[in-house]
């Protein structure tokens, strides 16, 4: 590692590059190869069109899975964005020893291997009839996602000055309009970053909607798993540029959330 | 206070806590009690080896993380700015991006009469086309390509807070830029590597998606073991007792780690 010298140098600037192409490459060639006009997955395509594009706006079940995944991601979000505030608000302001290890439960989703959540989910909901619903598949995601908009909140708390909840509660405020009116629209980067992640985390999310979505209620990522293990269908290109286009901008809002916050 | 926790602890409690108890009473409980199904763990040699195996393809990934992560991490800390926030950058977009994506385009560039084989061939290094994928090799392509992010960014976090002071320091005592790096800056760096290598090995163990799209059927990990279980063998009870000695090493793991080295050290430390 050490670069003595020029060629040192000039060696070691090649080694990362090529690292680096490595890790983006994958990410780069699925945009051009969606764009091909042949079925056969040749890259770069011999000749350009919208085909896979079109392919996947005219299927009902790809349409259908998009729908699925969309509004599983909008309810997680819904639902895990105040969940997670409540908890953060609760940690932050609390002394109790309890609640550090209360915070360690509520981490605990990242620290599971996804296989073995997505596994007992499947149990537990085969037993009371959840499989195949979109309340237990946005149920199972709102697990998922608590961890990301408590940590994310959590930030924005640790860096507030709390003392300002406390003049508008002494100034007659109830605790809840002091937190809506003082402390919410000064920790709202924390939270908006926070909400974008459980959107993703849900959209994304594969191992559980593998076990428990399906029938008319089948994710996108499901469906593309499925597609991916039988046979490449180049309208994943398609769909996956799209993906990608989707968290690129998700990733610039959370930029902008995050500069915000400073 | 407590009623604000209590929505999201109901939350993991009913979706987290209760389905892994529900797996551990599964695990030793069929028509009374029985321990057949972690014995089955040591008799049958299906499951042995697939334990085996996840070890050490999680082995051969975490060291292949170590040793790509660590001079882009290098790099990146000791970069100006400008340059670091590029190579970062070039990290972070494909962690942002979805696993299928990039199973997807792994399958396309590793076929065949995919593109490495194109240039492995016009090239002359072969003259037949390499079996890059749909086994053990494609697996391991595949994981590390997802995992090296979490070796990249604890390194980093780790590196950029060595002072370069004591790096010219030690050269200008007269140690050789070999005997600075080997001496100075790799024990400094060793609390990020440590870190980045439990997360990448621990998440690898898990690890599903990438190996059974890359991995053809063929090369079967702990979590694919889990999988077929489940649904193909409806053997509800065999795949409870493997989720759950995947989880028992998971957090034995975590568990030794954090003696030597307190987590919240590295992460918590920006």
């Amino acid at each position: 590692m050490p670069a003595s010298g020029r060629w040192g140098k000039v060696a070691f600037a090649l080694l990362v590059g090529a690292i680096l192409l490595f890790l983006i490459a994958p990410v780069v060639i699925v945009v051009p190869m969606s764009f091909s006009d042949t079925r056969f997955m040749s890259f770069p395509p011999e000749r350009w069109s919208l085909r896979w594009y079109r392919a996947y706006l005219e299927s009902a079940a790809w349409m259908d899975a998009t729908r699925v995944s969309l509004s599983v991601a909008f309810l997680t979000t819904l639902v895990a964005t105040p969940v997670g505030v409540a908890a953060a608000y609760a940690i932050n302001a609390s002394t109790l020893r309890a609640v550090r290890a209360f915070q360690l439960v509520l981490l605990a989703p990242l620290m599971v291997p996804i296989i073995i959540v997505a596994a007992g989910i499947f149990f537990v909901y085969a037993k009371i009839g959840l499989i195949t619903t979109i309340a237990g598949l946005v149920l199972a995601h709102v697990m998922l996602a608590l961890p990301y908009v408590l940590v994310a909140t959590l930030a924005g708390l640790r860096s507030f000055d709390m003392t300002q909840e406390m003049v508008a509660r002494s100034l007659g405020m109830n605790r809840m309009r002091s937190f809506l009116a003082v402390t919410l629209p000064q920790i709202r980067p924390s939270v908006v970053t926070g909400a974008l992640f459980a959107f993703i985390a849900s959209l994304d999310e594969t191992v559980v909607a593998l076990f428990i979505s399906g029938g008319d209620n089948q994710t996108l990522t499901k469906r593309m798993f499925t597609a991916l293990r039988d046979e490449i269908d180049p309208t994943i290109a398609a769909i996956s540029s799209l993906l990608i286009a989707t968290s690129f901008l998700l990733v610039l809002l959370t930029g902008s959330a995050g500069r915000r916050a400073r | 206070m407590l009623l604000l926790l209590a929505p999201a602890l109901a939350v993991v409690g009913l979706l987290l806590v209760l389905p892994l108890g529900w797996l551990a009473w599964q695990s030793i409980y069929q028509d009374g009690f029985t321990p057949e199904h972690y014995l089955r763990i040591l008799q049958e040699d299906i499951y042995w080896n697939t334990f085996r195996l996840t070890f050490s393809i999680s082995a051969s990934v975490t060291v292949l993380a170590a040793l790509l992560g660590f001079p882009v991490a290098y790099a990146a800390a000791r970069l100006p700015p400008r340059w670091a926030t590029v190579v970062l950058a070039l990290v972070v977009i494909p962690f942002w991006t979805s696993v299928l994506v990039r199973a997807y385009a792994w399958l396309v560039l590793l076929q065949r009469r995919g593109v490495i084989n194109q240039v492995l061939m016009d090239l002359g290094i072969v003259d037949e086309p390499l079996a890059l994928v749909h086994n053990a090799t494609g697996t391991i392509i595949g994981t590390v390509h997802v995992l090296l992010p979490f070796m990249v960014l604890p390194l980093y976090a780790v590196m950029r807070k060595i002072p370069g002071d004591l790096l010219n320091a030690a050269a200008s005592l007269g140690a050789r830029p070999g005997y600075v790096f080997a001496r100075v800056f790799l024990p400094l760096s060793a609390p990020g590597l440590l870190a980045g290598a439990m997360l990448v090995f621990v998440l690898c163990l898990g690890f599903y998606i990438t190996p059974e799209l890359l991995g053809g059927g063929r090369t079967i990990m702990v979590s694919m073991l889990v999988q077929r279980n489940v649904e193909l063998y409806h053997r509800w009870g065999a795949a409870s007792a493997v989720g759950l000695t995947l989880l028992f090493v998971v957090f034995a793991i975590f568990w030794i780690v954090d003696r030597v080295l307190p987590l919240e050290r590295v992460y918590g430390a920006r």
